[in-house]
């Protein structure tokens, strides 16, 4: 594939869920343009991605259950809560940054 | 999607949404509401007085960092007068808590704050990494809540403070909430639902400012707030979050987020509702002061934040089961009795019985009023005559392992923990 067809994003984890990451906190990932269906790429297509591809954790349900990102994670694109642009419909654009906060870990 | 505006400022592009009423609000105007709204808890509430004293239970995590924030802005802003100390607990986890602490030495250099750390093995003898040689991987979290509860109070004592706030949130509370209702335990619904246990008689009064905060709101807010806390899985109770009431939580939140608040509430007007006889609490009292905390809250959880093992939920929809299984006996054999008749006779008769068979009221009667006393062992506050740090560390100190303590809610004969011994186990087995 063409490097024209991909861009790059950023994608933080924290509150406890970079231990799922191998401990990383902050990563830059080229993603496609499209998926393979032709479409525009997504805040959901992301997390698929991340789950099957970047996460070496055998946990994955600790992360993605049934198909969505677990209760109790929070998902900030560009510091603004996922609900306010879509949730996973999201279509994501050259250089957003994508943060995972869990809410579960500790006090 | 085009960017949502700031419902209170109508300038600024919209970053929170809020779990509660669904305001859209930027970075600027919900820290603000934030901050607003627990002054207005600590206000309605008479939380706090001029002068006085105050721990702040820090374990680094996020819920004791944003309380710790919090209050020195309040008190800075309001002039609430008070003279705020961080206080921390080591529970001697390598790894763990020796990483935690290093945050919260952070933060007493951030906000200003002197901080105390008392330790398991100086009040106990013994450090969770050693209680976890005896007692294994698992049940130790019953350990760590106790010592944990008593520590605080003899923390605060040290300090000469009798005033501990904790970062519980409103999903803590919830949680209990919903576990004391599941157990039928209504003494504890009522103080769980109370922002402050303990009175000005007490030694040590404990409160819960947070108690109205969404945890994603903490979150939220330490977020915008770049404050600096601590995040990792206890590495004694990792996943104790999945299977618990807190993944029903949570499941609630998703679907419906008010769902939390509600629970709160309908918690405190539940509480409203528990005679007096049953909490030791008079009812003009109840919303804001009750009894003691010394042993409120459950044994079982991880109790940096009152957080229920996983185990729990499962108990819990066992004994569920049973109940029904053995409500559906009882109906089978009456109806048998009466099969002679038509239907709708068949169906009275059930009726009639399932009202007197139905509801548990009776037990009401039965509970036993916890009052508060003192541990004849350590001298700490206690509604048991011995105090279940004590009963933990007699067996710990006879090298028993599998000890559990019960109260048992129908056992009226006695308010003494009962015991059970699963066999003297070797340690390490």
């Amino acid at each position: 594939m063409a490097s024209e067809d991909k861009f790059n994003l950023v994608v933080e984890f924290s509150g406890g869920l970079e231990l799922l990451f191998s401990g990383r906190r902050k990563l830059t990932i080229s993603v496609p343009i499209k998926d393979n269906e032709g479409q525009a790429v997504t805040v959901g297509w992301l997390v698929h991605y991340l789950c099957n591809e970047v996460m070496e954790d055998s946990r994955k349900n600790m992360f993605v259950l049934d198909g969505h990102v677990c209760p109790g994670i929070l998902v900030l694109i560009n510091d603004a809560d996922w609900e306010l642009e879509g949730e996973a419909s999201y279509a994501l654009q050259p250089n957003d940054n994508v943060l995972f906060v869990s809410t579960l870990h500790g006090g | 999607m085009a960017p949502s505006i700031c419902a209170i400022c109508e300038v600024v592009r919209a970053l929170i949404i809020r779990p509660k009423n669904h305001q859209k609000l930027c970075k600027a105007c919900f820290i603000a509401i934030f901050e607003a709204e627990i002054h207005h808890t600590i206000t309605t509430t008479s939380l706090f007085s001029p002068g006085d004293r105050i721990a702040i239970g820090a374990s680094g995590g996020k819920d004791s960092t944003v309380l710790a924030s919090v209050l020195k802005t309040l008190n800075e802003r309001h002039n609430y007068g008070l003279d705020l100390v961080l206080l921390s607990i080591d529970e001697g986890i390598k790894g763990y808590r020796d990483d935690s602490l290093e945050t919260v030495k952070r933060n007493a250099v951030q906000y200003d704050m002197p901080l105390k750390i008392v330790g398991y093995d100086e009040l106990y003898g013994w450090t969770m990494d050693q209680v976890v040689e005896v007692i294994g991987k698992k049940g130790n979290c019953t350990y760590c809540g106790v010592f944990r509860r008593q520590a605080l109070d003899r923390g605060a004592k040290m300090l000469g403070i009798n005033h501990v706030v904790t970062g519980h949130n409103a999903d803590d509370v919830a949680e209990t909430i919903l576990m004391n209702l599941l157990r039928g335990d209504l003494p504890r619904l009522a103080r769980s639902t109370s922002i402050m246990t303990g009175d000005e008689s007490s030694e040590v009064r404990r409160s819960k400012p947070l108690k109205y905060a969404y945890e994603k709101e903490i979150v939220l807010y330490a977020h915008h707030k770049k404050l600096d806390y601590f995040t990792t899985e206890c590495l004694y109770s990792p996943e104790a979050f999945r299977g618990s009431a807190r993944s029903l939580i949570k499941n609630l939140e998703r679907v419906r987020p008010s769902a939390i608040l509600d629970l709160v509430r309908s918690g405190e007007d539940m509480a409203r509702l528990v005679p007096e006889a049953v909490t030791g609490i008079s009812q003009c009292k109840i919303q804001k002061v009750s009894l003691s905390s010394a042993d409120d809250e459950d044994t079982s959880g991880c109790g940096t934040n009152g957080r229920s093992g996983g185990g729990e939920m499962a108990d819990m929809e066992k004994k569920l089961q049973a109940d029904e299984d053995a409500v559906g006996r009882e109906v089978d054999v009456t109806a048998k009795t009466s099969s002679d008749n038509d239907g709708l006779h068949t169906d009275a008769v059930l009726l009639k019985l399932g009202k007197k068979t139905g509801p548990k009221t009776k037990m009401v009667k039965k509970l036993t009023r916890q009052t508060l006393g003192t541990c004849r062992v350590c001298g700490y506050m206690s509604s048991q005559e011995i105090c279940k740090a004590c009963t933990l560390l007699e067996g710990l100190n006879k090298n028993r392992p599998k000890m559990e303590i019960e109260i048992d809610i129908k056992d009226e004969e006695s308010s003494i923990p009962r015991i059970k011994m699963e066999g003297v186990v070797q340690a390490g087995g």
